[in-house]
């Protein structure tokens, strides 16, 4: 085989993998479509039942206020099986001070089985979608030969694709998360919707500063915080939603039908808010990495391993936002919603890095292509 | 609210009804209140679980009564003064404070990532002040073209890291005594602990109490016998890991501050043959901090043997870069032994605290120029400067001195130089095709006159300052310009002399030395600031206590319970743990009755509410069923 033939080939074999990465990514759109159709069922079935848990648990709470009395709390007391078998002691849990005893919703599917039977298809399709798009992104690294992150569109198709894979995960270690589903997924359709019409790039050149395994170490794990902080602050928003309902409902107000009917099969305010706590909070030392290795990666291509280039500097005020967050988790007088509202603002700190300081601020990085 | 410190674990039982109507009005004038006297009802058992500093709150002014006369006056005014040089260090040490510098610390970097900065591009700083002339003013005042070295900025994170350092060694000292002292005692009442258990039991007190204590000491808690109760701690290195990381964040600021005042940064083009020696007028530019000074330059030099670039031949990345490398020759010191190594992008030379970068490379065509009579009057490899990826390359020939024209006057020469690597051929735009020597053409126009060089203004290289110069007119009348290949010739009209473009072309590289004393200090801080990170947010402080008691009827009452600084699944998962193991050691018997072990029932009717999850094996926090404590904070 002559050398031209040999170039010719390979070219073609390049062309064909990014061809089949686009019908790929497209072919996950269309499943996470039908993945989200099925979430819209899971959440209209589930509006069906009438559980009313959380209204009964806190007018429950009034009442007992009232003075009425209220329903037992757990001091259990183990009681013997028989005189064969003795039970194992059984450990009482309660809340803390100031927090409402509120239960956790049953989820999107209400306690409706035919809602129930909608979200396990609408999970399955999430599976499926997020193999189809996890090809999608190999092949196109495949057809580029490097790192599926050397522009926008790829930074898109594989952060989605991640955000989603933590989603499966927490799901897969049997994490109560399937709440999030709809949420999730339709970020995740706007998000590939942007990545395949304006963000699409054909493919393009590294510059050889991006040659360095500095590059898989800092930037898969930039990518990997940034799918975390966004579950995460997905948690923290519908933690918001919830808890005002919860403050309405424990004043005695009437919140709206369809705000009942959605906000009701969530979990409760407290274990959402500590579920965006511990998501955030796990990923927190993984992003103060991702920053150094940055920072040392940088070192060696640049002469200075920090030099307030807009995106160094945008990290660090991500950083220095959740650590903001943390810090309020902590403080009197700032936990709760105010602590929330920081973690909003951080992870919107994080995604004006990812898309601002690409689009809008020029500065070393800025090879990164739109 | 202020008096409640830790309210996260002091309070863990305050949503618990009570049987006591007091309580229940004391909750009912004022929630807050009702959990600083659950806190109370718990001891100290769930104090100091963190060493977070406690809101304390102090009414203003100190000083008290002021006895008259002029002796009277300043011991009031001592007392005033201390009392708010106390109250401002309490405010800059406390969480509240410290969480509203770290706002203001992301808050304060935003305009610098927005506005040009001079540190980073001077030129973009004088456009934008060219541009707007009413901001650029203000702005300049404002300190906002350096935002990081401003005195607003620097006083944010100054007054942090005060605040810091006096968060860390009272909260060291408190640590240190703690790990002196031993867990506290257990809480009269353990069922209002977060996590409870408890069983009957017909093995004697103390002999659980001796085995929980064995049990839980290995399980690597602190423990010790306290009374009827066993008390155990563990997770300590939470503290410790929270401790060494805002003691590494100060080490890394001040690494940083060190390298900021300490470091020198210079440039140097040097094109294959030629050497470099490491001093100051070598440099094509150099910055350095404020405190540095040139002695302390590292003593040594290199020559650059050769460039090499690798390019990817074909596919869809056909250009794109693969390998950027320089060979050299280094000696260190004045005279040391010769070494050779190879440079690369990510891959700098390290002498001493000195690094080498490769920081950018080019083409150096050997051109020769000769006069009229035939001389050689300049010969030299011209460094030209890239254009784009293909290395489409332009640049200028400046023969300063020597040149004498046909008519034998002094005069100068000048070339404006463009460059393709790979030129496409005859008919195709001129662009270079690809980045290496696949076809060179250098294409030369030619200007004779005046350079303007020796008015003394700086002038770049690559550019010709034209207002001086003269073109030379080719036969038709038009300027001159020709591509040459490789070995051909230009000549000039008129016998004015004639250019060559040699074969056998250079590359150049261009290096920046810098020098960066601290970051050794900055890396080793930074990875103690992840480890301590990782261990402050991953493990739990936690508390566990055993009660073994003899109950009414004679039997043994064994009582669990577990207390973490925040509410974790981990803390009733463990806990379960333990039981579990104790109960194989100590088994149950029956209950006599439905009473409770515990000897002052809290609520009479609800003890025998079966729990809603009660069938469930394993314990399930939260199994609390619906319940009150519904107070809106
Ligand atoms: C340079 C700025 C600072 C950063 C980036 C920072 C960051 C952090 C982080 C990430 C945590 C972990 C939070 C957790 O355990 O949930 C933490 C905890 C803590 N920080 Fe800072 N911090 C800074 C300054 C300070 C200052 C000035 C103080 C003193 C007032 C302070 C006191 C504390 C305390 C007491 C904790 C532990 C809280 C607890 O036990 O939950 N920090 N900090």
């Amino acid at each position: 085989m002559t050398l031209a033939a040999a170039t010719d080939l390979a070219a073609a074999t390049n062309e064909n993998l990014a061809n089949l990465s686009n019908t790929l990514i497209y072919s996950a759109m269309a499943v996470y479509t039908l993945a989200f159709f099925a979430y819209i069922a899971e959440w209209t079935f589930g509006s069906r039942s009438k559980v009313s848990r959380t209204a009964a648990a806190l007018t429950t709470a009034k009442d007992a206020k009232d003075g009425k009395k209220a329903a037992a709390p757990a001091v259990t007391v183990k009681k013997a099986g028989g005189t064969a078998v003795l039970e194992r002691p059984k450990v009482v849990t309660r809340a803390a001070a100031g927090a409402r005893d509120v239960p956790d919703g049953p989820g999107a599917h209400g306690g409706d089985e035919q809602g129930d039977l909608y979200g396990r298809i609408a999970v399955s399709l999430t599976v499926l979608a997020f193999l189809i798009a996890f090809g999608g992104v190999l092949t196109r690294a495949l057809s580029v030969q490097r790192a599926p992150w050397g522009n926008m569109y790829e930074f898109n198709i594989t952060f989605s694709t991640v955000a989603v894979g933590v989603y499966l995960a927490l799901l897969a270690m049997k994490k109560n998360v399937r709440w999030m589903g709809l949420f999730l997924v339709t970020t995740v359709l706007l998000d590939l919707g942007l990545a395949v019409t304006v963000l699409y790039t054909a493919s393009d050149q590294l510059v050889p500063a991006l040659h360095s395994y500095w590059l898989y170490i800092h930037v898969s794990t930039a990518i990997f915080c940034g799918a975390v902080f966004y579950v995460g602050a997905v948690g923290t928003i519908l933690y918001l939603f919830k808890d005002s309902y919860e403050n309405k409902l424990a004043t005695g107000g009437k919140p709206g039908r369809f705000a009942t009917s959605v906000l009701e099969r969530l979990p409760a305010s407290s274990s959402l808010d500590k579920f965006s706590y511990r998501v955030n909070a796990a990923v927190f030392p993984l992003w103060t990495f991702t920053i150094i290795a940055g920072a040392i990666w940088a070192g060696d291509a640049w002469g200075r391993y920090w030099g307030w280039d807009p995106k160094e500097t945008w990290s660090f005020i991500t950083w220095v936002a959740y650590a903001c967050y943390l810090h309020a988790r902590a403080t009197a007088g700032w936990k709760g919603r105010k602590a929330a509202y920081i973690a909003l603002a951080a992870f919107a700190c994080w995604l004006f890095n990812y898309y601002g300081v690409n689009i809008f601020v020029s500065g070393r990085h800025s090879y990164a292509g739109v | 609210m202020s008096t409640t410190r830790d309210t996260d674990v002091r309070t863990g039982g305050a949503g618990a009804p009570d049987a006591d109507g007091e309580a229940d009005v004391a909750r009912d004038a004022d929630g807050e209140n009702g959990m600083a006297r659950d806190a109370g009802d718990l001891g100290e058992a769930g104090a100091q679980l963190s060493t977070a500093p406690r809101e304390i709150v102090v009414p203003g002014s100190f000083g008290g009564a002021r006895t008259p006369g002029a002796v009277g006056w300043l011991a009031w005014a001592g007392r005033e003064a201390v009392g708010w040089a106390r109250w401002f260090w309490r405010q800059l040490t406390s969480m509240r404070v410290a969480l509203i510098l770290l706002f203001l610390l992301s808050l304060g970097a935003i305009p610098g990532s927005l506005i040009p900065q001079s540190g980073t591009d001077e030129t973009k700083v004088a456009d934008f002040q060219a541009q707007h002339t009413t901001l650029g003013p203000i702005y300049e005042k404002l300190g906002l073209f350096h935002v990081y070295s401003s005195v607003w900025f620097s006083a944010i994170y100054i007054l942090l890291f005060i605040s810091l350092i006096g968060c860390i060694v009272p909260r060291t000292w408190q640590f240190v005594g703690q790990l002196r002292g031993r867990p506290p005692g257990a809480p009269r009442r353990l069922t209002r602990l977060p996590a409870y258990t408890t069983w009957r039991t017909e093995a004697q007190p103390e002999e659980v109490r001796e085995e929980a204590l064995k049990l839980l000491k290995q399980r690597r808690f602190r423990a010790h016998a306290a009374g009827d109760a066993v008390a155990a701690e563990k997770g300590y290195l939470r503290e410790v890991g929270n401790l060494a990381f805002h003691m590494a964040l100060i080490v890394m600021l001040i690494a940083f501050a060190w390298g900021q005042l300490f470091k020198s940064e210079g440039n140097k083009l040097i094109v294959e043959g030629d050497g470099f020696a490491n001093t100051l007028t070598q440099y094509d530019d150099f910055k350095s901090g404020n405190l540095y000074s040139t002695d302390n330059l590292e003593p040594f030099s290199f020559t650059l043997d050769d460039f090499q670039g690798t390019y990817e031949a074909t596919g869809p990345n056909r250009g794109t870069p693969r390998t950027y490398q320089a060979t050299v020759d280094y000696s260190e010191g004045a005279d040391g032994e010769e070494k050779k190594k190879t440079i690369k992008v990510n891959e700098p030379l390290e002498i001493g605290d000195s690094k080498v970068y490769l920081t950018a490379h080019g083409y150096a065509p050997v051109i020769t120029v000769r006069d009229g009579k035939g001389d050689v009057v300049y010969r030299q490899a011209v460094p030209l400067l890239p254009l784009d990826a293909n290395s489409t390359s332009t640049g200028a020939i400046k023969v300063m001195d020597g040149y004498r024209n046909a008519k034998g006057e002094r005069e100068q020469l000048g070339f404006q130089a463009f460059f393709l690597p790979a030129y496409g051929g005859e008919g195709t735009a001129v662009v270079s095709q690809f980045p290496s020597l696949l076809n060179p053409v250098l294409n030369l126009e030619a200007y004779h006159g005046d350079l303007g060089v020796d008015a003394g203004l700086p002038q770049s290289v690559y550019q010709l300052e034209k207002k001086n110069m003269k073109e030379f007119k080719d036969s038709k009348g038009k300027q001159l310009r020709e591509n040459l290949k490789p070995g051909e010739t230009m000549q000039l009209p008129g016998g004015a002399g004639s250019i060559t473009f040699e074969k056998g072309i250079k590359e150049w590289a261009n290096f920046q030395v810098t020098e960066q004393p601290g970051s050794g200090w900055a890396l080793a801080g930074a990875f103690t600031a992840i480890f301590g990170l990782a261990a402050s947010l991953f493990i739990q402080r936690r508390r566990v206590w055993v009660r073994a008691t003899t109950g009414a009827d004679g039997v043994t009452v064994v009582e669990m319970a577990g207390l973490g600084r925040s509410e974790s699944a981990k803390v009733p998962e463990e806990l379960g743990a333990l039981a579990e193991h104790l109960y194989d050691l100590a088994p149950g018997v029956p209950d006599a009755d439905a009473t409770p072990p515990d000897a002052t029932p809290p609520d009479a009717d609800a003890k025998s509410e079966p729990d809603a999850d009660a069938e469930t094996p394993t314990p399930e926090p939260p199994a609390v069923p619906a319940a009150e404590g519904a107070e809106t904070k």
